[in-house]
């Protein structure tokens, strides 16, 4: 869209571009980072889903059996399946982005992006460790 | 392989367009030519009204950034052959108001850089006969990098969320404030903070990465904008569970 200013004298008239609302399809890389912002969304419904099912937990043993039979239903697995695929690219993303945030040092020695990367990794797989030990432990 | 290659360049020339027109022009297809060579053939063999900014020629002074083929680039690191058959889109950098041609107005990026105070702040300086400020080789090495920045713009033209919001800071001028901030002299963070823990400043910013994908210096200004962002949060929580430390 043409914002032209009206051509005054000494003065240029310059050409402003205002950027179209689809300005992210052309390119690969942009259609990439909308899709990992779009992600955020699947973050939020499985805080949201987390707090039905302590809801659901906490109200009743019915309630609770209610719950999770629904969510056995085709649709709702659908469902959760593509926010598990969403959260973990999501997931991903930020860890990868880890070492660009945070320079950590031992002394003069900086600590290699691989090494604050994988202390990601690592801390998520000895979290769901645990949360699973703790579960088939009962 | 053909002798030439055709460019299409976009002319804007107030006084006779009110929105840019493509205009091709055939030069000579030299292996040794960058983009900026055969827009200096346009000027000087076929067309002298053509107006475009350079000056080294050796990707130092940032001044020949354009839109080629729809990415930014500096024209003076960017071969002909790289592109050939062709053709070669040429145009000005996007985000910023064409003057003429492709030359843009980058008074806003200016206003800017001068508000986060890209230089070393002391609160007190220390007297001439104490000697000059020394620094170690890894104290050089923590700021050096966000250094290299040569405000070509690249960065902002890649930005679409300068494009979007033309109030954010943008990059390279958080790049340069964090360059500030790490290094050992200074004593600006607090006043740089300040500045650009608002909307605006380092909080627009999505990461989106292209910023530092077309940065010829690799400065990684998306790297430093995120760097920031953990710096602002951790004295934020600071300023809150301990309120009387400054």
């Amino acid at each position: 869209m043409n914002r032209n200013a009206h051509h005054t004298l000494h003065h240029p008239k310059w050409y402003r571009v205002q950027k179209p609302i689809f300005w992210w399809v052309k390119r690969f890389a942009d259609i990439r980072f909308i899709f990992r912002e779009l992600t955020s969304l699947a973050v939020a419904y499985s805080v949201i889903l987390l707090v039905v099912i302590y809801r659901a937990l906490l109200t009743s043993e019915a309630a609770y059996t209610s719950l999770t039979t629904t969510l056995r239903e085709p649709f709702w697995v659908t469902i959760n399946v593509i926010a598990l695929g969403a959260v973990l690219y999501h997931t991903f993303t930020w860890f990868n982005l880890a070492p660009r945030a945070i320079v950590m040092r031992l002394g003069k020695w900086r600590i290699p992006d691989l090494m604050i990367a994988g202390g990601n990794y690592a801390a998520w797989i000895v979290i769901s460790g645990v949360i699973y030990l703790a579960y088939v432990s009962g | 392989m053909a002798s030439t290659i055709t460019i299409e360049v976009s002319r804007y020339r107030p006084e006779e367009e009110s929105e840019p027109v493509f205009q091709s022009y055939e030069v000579p297809l030299r292996s040794d030519w960058v983009i900026l060579d055969g827009l200096n053939y346009i000027k000087n063999e076929l067309d002298g009204s053509l107006s475009f900014r350079w000056s080294c020629r050796m990707g130092v002074c940032g001044s020949c950034g354009m839109m080629i083929n729809g990415e930014p680039v500096l024209t003076c690191a960017a071969f002909l052959e790289s592109y050939a058959p062709g053709p070669i889109r040429i145009e000005p950098l996007q985000h910023f108001p064409v003057v003429r041609d492709l030359v843009t107005d980058m008074e806003d990026f200016m206003g800017k850089l001068t508000t986060v105070k890209p230089w070393v702040v002391r609160e007190e300086e220390k007297p001439v006969e104490e000697g000059e400020y020394k620094q170690t080789p890894e104290q050089l090495a923590d700021f050096k990098r966000y250094s290299m920045c040569i405000n070509c713009m690249l960065c902002y033209s890649a930005c679409p969320v300068y494009g979007l919001e033309p109030e954010f800071t943008g990059p390279a001028a958080i790049a340069l404030a964090q360059r500030y901030n790490l290094d050992s002299r200074d004593e600006g963070n607090d006043d740089r903070m300040e500045i650009l823990s608002h909307d605006e400043g380092i909080w627009s910013c999505t990461l989106v990465g292209e910023c530092s994908e077309v940065c010829p210096k690799d400065v990684d200004p998306a790297g430093a904008i995120q760097r920031y962002k953990l710096a602002g949060a951790t004295s934020w929580w600071k300023s809150i569970l301990l309120p009387w430390q400054k």
